[in-house]
């Protein structure tokens, strides 16, 4: 690992990042995918490492209690009953692992706010789980661009994969896409406060 | 496609890295400056082989997805699938081609040329044994974006990859749910797969 990997975006102004990121991602994703991309990563560029992981908790956070109180709620049975349990299980463990890496860092981890889901059945619970999977893919994918260091980054990807096989599982549930473009675009973290907003009490 | 061929074969049998820069040198001018820069700056990256830095990288996971868009045409052509497994096939393969055309686009964006897409020749016997294929595929080239994310520099890169690497981990979430396999086979996070050991996995199907 080189110094000069650990400090990938604090070599570059954000301007740079902006100016060259636009041209980049206008390659890959289309033109029309140039202006949101910029206002993600404006939205991101200020955050430290702990920042990031903080907010990855929050996610992580509403996604375990989610799976947890739907192992009830959401009466899964068969098939459906050995994923809720399955990613209610990764999710718990997401939970610990960033608290532990915040702390390793020397910050401090956020509390878990107060949750409350608003849905019925089955049904509701599978809508909202798809929601919510597939907006933590996007905002890991968000994120990833702006964190510091290498070790914090293979985490976050090790994570976000999970994510995305949850989301992919979700779907077919749903029978939805399982995949539905090929590129997960991300998201800034002030879009996916305001989607997760209405779950915390 | 010969000299592809040959630094694959390099890689993925087991020789170190200094030995597939050397192949490289001698096989194909096209990515000798790359090559001898990366030596001359002492960074022994793994992708070296594939060209300077993010280049090398993008180089690598485009030869990965050249193999993944061949193998889903292939299967698509084999007649061993039809209904809603068919179009699960049909849609993976058209996303596979996408990131070609996306990573082909990046590498030419950073100043470097493109790697050529490999001959691949894949084994179509039955539907079960092409399942388990591309499950195997989808879940190799989950870990091998995983295991560069971290090597790459550049901010926007990163971002692409990180874009490519999730729609991978869809895939193979959707073929192990196929298969009868857990989704998270790793578990609760996912584990990174190094160069050497993902070139090694797809060298039977390499044609020269």
């Amino acid at each position: 690992m080189s110094a000069e990997q650990q400090t990938r975006s604090d070599q570059q102004t954000r301007s740079e990042i902006l100016a060259k990121g636009a041209l980049a991602v206008g390659s890959i994703y289309g033109a029309t995918m140039v202006g949101p991309y910029v206002r993600r990563a404006l939205a991101m560029s200020g955050s430290s490492d702990i920042d990031i992981l903080n907010f990855a908790l929050t996610l992580e956070y509403l996604e375990a209690k989610f799976y947890e109180e739907a192992k009830t709620r959401a009466k899964p049975s068969g098939e459906l009953k050995s994923l809720v349990d399955l990613i209610a299980s990764d999710e718990q463990q997401h939970v610990e692992a960033l608290t532990a890496t915040v702390k390793k860092l020397g910050g401090k981890p956020v509390m878990a706010p107060k949750f409350k889901f608003d849905y019925s059945g089955t049904g509701g619970f599978l809508k909202l789980a798809q929601t919510f999977e597939d907006t933590g893919v996007s905002a890991y994918n968000g994120a990833g661009p702006m964190i510091k260091s290498k070790e914090v980054l293979a985490a976050a990807g090790g994570i976000v994969q999970v994510e995305a096989r949850h989301a992919a599982a979700i779907r077919l549930q749903n029978k939805e896409e399982p995949a539905p473009a090929a590129f997960d675009s991300p998201l800034a973290e002030k879009q996916v406060l305001k989607a997760v907003e209405p779950f915390i009490v | 496609m010969d000299v592809t061929r040959r630094k694959l074969l390099a890689v993925g049998g087991g020789s170190t890295a200094a030995a597939a820069f050397l192949a490289a040198c001698g096989d194909d001018s096209g990515t000798t400056t790359a090559t001898m820069d990366s030596m001359g700056s002492g960074g022994a990256s793994e992708t070296a082989e594939f060209g300077k830095g993010d280049i090398g990288i993008l180089n690598y996971a485009l030869t990965l997805e050249y193999l993944e868009t061949a193998f889903y045409a292939d299967v698509v052509k084999s007649g061993l699938f039809k209904g809603p497994e068919l179009e699960t096939i049909r849609q993976f393969g058209r996303e596979e081609a996408e990131h070609v055309q996306a990573l082909t686009a990046a590498v030419k964006q950073l100043g470097g040329k493109p790697a050529p897409e490999p001959k691949a020749k894949f084994p179509l016997e039955s539907a079960k044994s092409v399942l388990e294929l591309a499950g195997t595929v989808e879940n190799l080239g989950a870990a091998a974006y995983l295991g560069q994310a971290a090597n790459i520099k550049s901010p926007e890169v990163l971002a692409s990859a990180l874009a490519i690497h999730s729609v991978e981990g869809r895939h193979a979430a959707v073929l192990n749910t196929l298969l009868g396999e857990p989704i998270t086979p790793d578990g609760a996070f996912a584990k990174p797969a190094d160069v050497k050991t993902v070139l090694k996995s797809v060298e039977p199907f390499l044609v020269g």
